[in-house]
């Protein structure tokens, strides 16, 4: 029994000794924490890790950490996505392949899970750290401090997710979770509570992210700058919070329900007993579909920022744009029924569903062909950001035609939960989320970072993913026609096989496109001082985030700028007004650091793994504490630093005599902004 | 040298057809044998034909602009300055908008005839079949005739098919591709489904929504045979030793995978109304069950 208080359901045997794979990641897993924590202690940087990054509120590095969570979270959900392919295609007849089911069901509900919530979602909102407050001229978000606390709820629960690996196992109930598999009687193991938990803090987490996005854009752009000369990232940004705001509460209460039924023996969503697992279905697509937008909004916003850069004019129908972003928000909620035509509704319900997906398809088509427009009399070059659009335009109109048709009922029964709806998501979700996401991490790579990621690399990765991708995605249309439907382990038609070996081939081309995408970013990093943004402006950029230093100074903005249109910077080339020097610099305060942030984090994880392996004790230490750090902070009112009017003198006059050194403070330099030139 | 090589042309061109034809037994719903698919296929062909009307334009654009309007380009117009234009505004709402009127029309219309509850019209009684969903098998109660069989299932061509379905596990997704419509099996509830089989044949249906470890294998037979046929086989089935009692109806319910077909010469009544009545706390044993009949 003291076994049990002590420990809870953690046995040894939690350990899955018996499977290589796991153990093989897991030695994997380890040595890759062994040689960075290594490399931290050899190098001396521990106190430097503590300063500058655990305990900052800076919204820049924590941005930036965001999207190593993002990156690293790829590599792992990718590795779920090779063995998922190679299964297929060897798991063929009379051979089983190298994964027994209950691995493969592990893997294909971990892949989804990764994907959106710890790769996706922390993509998008380091994105949105690294250029939001900048983009519209402020010194930091609304909530530093709740900020930080996104970012390590989130990172945790990632962890959270990794360390299911070597202790205990993964849910076995797909990324979406459907009861009655997802509960107690049909999934005894731990595997849904750390699917649970995780899918609980990185929601809290997202949760205060959209809020502090969404009270940071309404509440702290600049004099000027009103909600119609916003850059276009920030106004998908604006949405997506609001979509945060409303759609992650739905999936926070479906899962707290779904773990009353696991915990307490509760009947929510059980069958029988007056459970319904329909109730489930429905409030977990009730956040999934906006979720869905959540994910792509963000990377539309980069698209909007990117084209317009390298064609060098405006967006073209800013208006439009607005009204469609804001379109996609409001219909988003009213369409997540289309997930599930199959479930006998009455025809009036699917046709309205199906009529109100279609719909949103409208605002989409509008976006595409701004973009389209936007290139349209431009003078486009082509870096690798302006790559991955153009990649994305064409592969998403093609995810987006075959979205239409499963959004038709009649045409739903059929194609639903075979491989075409697999092909259909990843059609929309890897141009239009990944590849956006690809393009903001070049695009503002060196202001986050101060210098340039390699071209060359780029290049290469960008046409080994985007072969890859249809390599990868387009045999799948075709095995949904022959009727395979997806999460197999193993079947029996020959006339799939082929066509799953092409798609192996294609994860191969993809593997190829994240090598060249690591090696790129080692090569930028040694050649760092030869592709310096000494500027802060290298793209010849037309928003505020380019107007100051690469990496921003930690104040941001030296005096607060005045905005009179949009595309504030290019309104700025135009007048000869680029880097016009203030007439004195006042004292300027930022948040300070605090380790509670970090320690929250660390509680949340210890909560976490208690509620998971039911250690009582744990969880309920790890809550109280979380909650006195929270108090702690509350009632702090000191909780801000100053940098000097000196200080920051002394940091812009280096800054400009860095840039008189290389004439970017010449304003005939940008004359082909000047009207008189046309 | 221009006559042989249509002469050459003529003959591969009927085995290319030949090919694609043949090739088309393993895409089963294009391969449709009955009119509830074909007329699913139907839509899936007109939606994708009518969104190449937004496709094709999107891919001209993009390769056309991106090269025209490429910076080394000094002869094509440059105008750094324009963003809007009334008119083209217009056209990129108006025209996904018109595309979707006209296919949501479609929509309204397709989703109510094709409304897997609607009793099919013709001129035979339809053949009640009720599906249960097991793991990870298939059982198969045909009430009228008081028989049941496990992954086979059997009925004649050109009479409706009239399934209801449950699940005594998780929930479960029943498809016949060749066929059209899935729907959904869920426990301790009852779903419906309407088909109809032009002509005799062999297909394979299975379970679409995962469901666990068995999943991959659930799949079960499909004969479509003629009425004679059919009256051949159901005697086939009445001569089966097996009876589904309360032993066999356990061993049913124990988990396996890859079932082999079996035929119950004899059920309990309220078989299906069993299966549901499971998830309600309902009697759980079905000699309690042997009342009067059903129907």
């Amino acid at each position: 029994m003291l076994e049990t208080d002590l420990i809870g359901r953690l046995r040894l045997s939690s350990i899955p000794y018996q499977s290589g794979i796991v153990m093989g990641a897991t030695a994997f897993m380890i040595l890759v924490i062994v040689i960075v924590l290594g490399s931290i202690t050899w190098y001396r940087k521990w106190g430097y890790l503590y300063r500058e990054w655990l305990t900052t509120l800076d919204h820049k590095k924590i941005g930036i950490m965001y999207v190593i969570v993002a990156l690293v979270m790829l590599l792992r959900g990718f590795a779920d996505a090779v063995m998922m392919r190679s299964q297929q295609a060897l798991a063929f007849g009379s051979a089983r392949g190298y994964l027994p089911p209950q691995h493969y069901d592990q893997i294909f509900s971990s892949h989804g899970t990764i994907m959106i919530l710890f790769m996706a979602m922390p993509f998008l909102t380091g994105l949105m750290n690294v250029a939001v407050p900048l983009q519209i001229g402020a010194r930091d978000v609304a909530f530093p401090f709740m900020n930080a606390l996104s970012l390590w709820l989130t990172a945790i629960s990632a962890m959270l997710i990794m360390i299911s690996l070597p202790i205990g196992d993964f849910s076995r109930a797909g990324w979406s979770g459907y009861p009655p598999l997802s509960e107690l009687r049909y999934s005894p193991t731990v595997g849904v509570d750390y699917w649970i938990w995780a899918l609980e803090l990185t929601g809290i987490g997202s949760l205060m992210t959209g809020i502090n996005f969404l009270t940071t854009i309404l509440r702290m752009r600049a004099p000027g700058m009103t909600l119609m000369r916003m850059p276009m990232f920030v106004w998908t940004t604006a949405c997506t919070n609001i979509l945060m705001i409303l759609a992650f509460p739905v999936l926070t209460i479906a899962l707290a329900l779904l773990a009353l039924d696991r915990y307490l023996g509760t009947h929510f969503f059980t069958a029988g007993m007056g459970g319904n697992l329909m109730l489930y279905v429905n409030l977990f697509w009730m956040w999934g579909h906006p979720e869905v937008y959540i994910v792509i909004l963000p990377a539309f916003g980069v698209y909007s920022e990117i084209v317009p850069t390298f064609a060098g004019k405006p967006l073209f129908g800013y208006t439009s744009m607005v009204y469609a972003t804001c379109a996609i928000t409001l219909i988003s909620f009213t369409v997540w029924l289309h997930h599930f035509f199959t479930m006998g509704a009455g025809p009036d319900v699917n046709a309205i569903f199906g009529l109100a997906t279609m719909i949103i398809g409208i605002p989409t088509g509008v976006k595409i062909f701004n973009w389209l427009f936007t290139m349209f009399r431009g003078r486009i070059v082509f870096p690798t950001p302006m790559l991955w659009t153009l990649g994305f335009i064409i592969t998403f109109t093609i995810g987006g035609a075959s979205g239409v048709m499963l959004a038709l009922p009649p045409a739903n029964y059929v194609l639903h939960n075979s491989l075409f709806v697999i092909a259909h998501f990843h059609n929309v979700l890897i141009p239009g989320t990944l590849f956006g996401m690809f393009a903001g991490y070049t695009y503002w790579f060196p202001k986050a970072l101060g210098f340039r990621l390699d071209e060359r690399w780029g290049v290469r990765a960008f046409w080994a993913w985007l072969l890859g991708f249809y390599f990868a995605f387009m045999p799948l249309y075709v095995l949904g026609f022959m009727g395979m439907p997806r999460r197999m382990e193993h079947y029996t038609n020959p006339a799939w096989r082929p066509w799953l070996e092409i798609a192996a081939f294609g994860v191969l081309l993809i593997l190829a496109g994240i090598g060249c995408q690591v090696t790129q970013l080692l090569v930028s990093i040694r050649d760092r001082a030869k592709n310096i943004d000494a500027s802060g402006d290298p793209w010849d950029g037309r928003t505020l985030e380019w107007t100051v230093s690469s990496p921003a100074p930690v104040y941001n903005f030296a005096r607060i700028p005045h905005v009179h249109t949009r595309d504030a910077f290019s309104h700025q080339k135009e007048k000869g007004l680029v880097h016009h020097r203030p007439d004195g610099f006042h004292d300027i305060k930022i948040p300070r650091n605090t380790p509670l942030a970090f320690a929250v984090g660390m509680l949340a994880f210890g909560f976490g793994f208690g509620m998971v392996w039911h250690i009582w004790w744990l969880a309920a230490i790890t809550f109280l504490l979380t909650l006195v750090c929270l108090i702690v902070r509350g009632s702090s009112d000191d909780v801000e630093d100053i940098v000097s009017g000196a200080e920051v003198e002394r940091i812009e006059k280096a800054r400009y005599r860095e840039l008189s050194a290389i004439g970017a403070d010449d304003q005939s330099r940008y004359a082909h902004h000047q009207p008189a030139h046309v | 040298m221009t006559q042989p090589r249509f002469a050459r042309l003529a003959r591969i061109l009927p085995v290319c057809g030949l090919a694609l034809l043949s090739g088309c037994s393993s895409f089963p719903l294009f391969d449709t044998r009955g009119p509830i698919g074909e007329r699913e296929i139907t839509i899936i062909v007109i939606a994708f034909c009518v969104m190449m009307i937004v496709v094709l334009p999107v891919f001209v654009m993009t390769f056309l602009f991106a090269w025209r309007y490429r910076a080394s380009n000094l002869k094509a117009i440059y105008a750094p300055h324009w963003g809007r234009s009334f008119k083209i505004d217009l056209m990129m709402w108006l025209v996904p908008a018109v595309i979707v009127a006209a296919l949501g029309g479609l929509e309204w219309q397709a989703t109510h005839t094709l409304n897997p509850y609607r009793p099919l019209t013709s001129t035979a009684d339809p053949v009640e079949i009720d599906a249960v969903a097991l793991n990870w098998k298939w059982l198969f109660i045909y009430p009228a005739e008081h028989v049941a069989t496990v992954n086979q299932l059997v009925f004649p061509a050109r009479v409706p098919v009239s399934f209801r379905l449950t699940s005594a596990t998780v929930m479960t997704s029943f498809f016949i591709p060749n066929l059209g419509s899935q729907i959904y099996a869920m426990p301790g509830m009852r779903t419906k489904l309407n088909l109809l089989a032009n002509r005799p044949g062999i297909y394979t249906g299975r379970n679409y929504q995962y469901s666990g470890n068995g999943f991959s294998w659930m799949q079960f037979e499909v004969r479509v045979a003629s009425r004679r046929q059919f009256r051949v086989w159901l005697a086939a089935v009445r001569r089966s030793p097996h009876t589904l009692d309360a032993a066999a109806l356990r061993q049913l319910e124990r988990p396996s995978i890859n079932a082999p077909v079996a035929y119950y010469s004899s059920i309990p009544p309220h078989l299906f109304a069993y299966f549901i009545a499971l998830f309600h706390g309902r009697p759980t044993l079905p000699s309690t069950l042997v009342r009067n009949g059903e129907r």
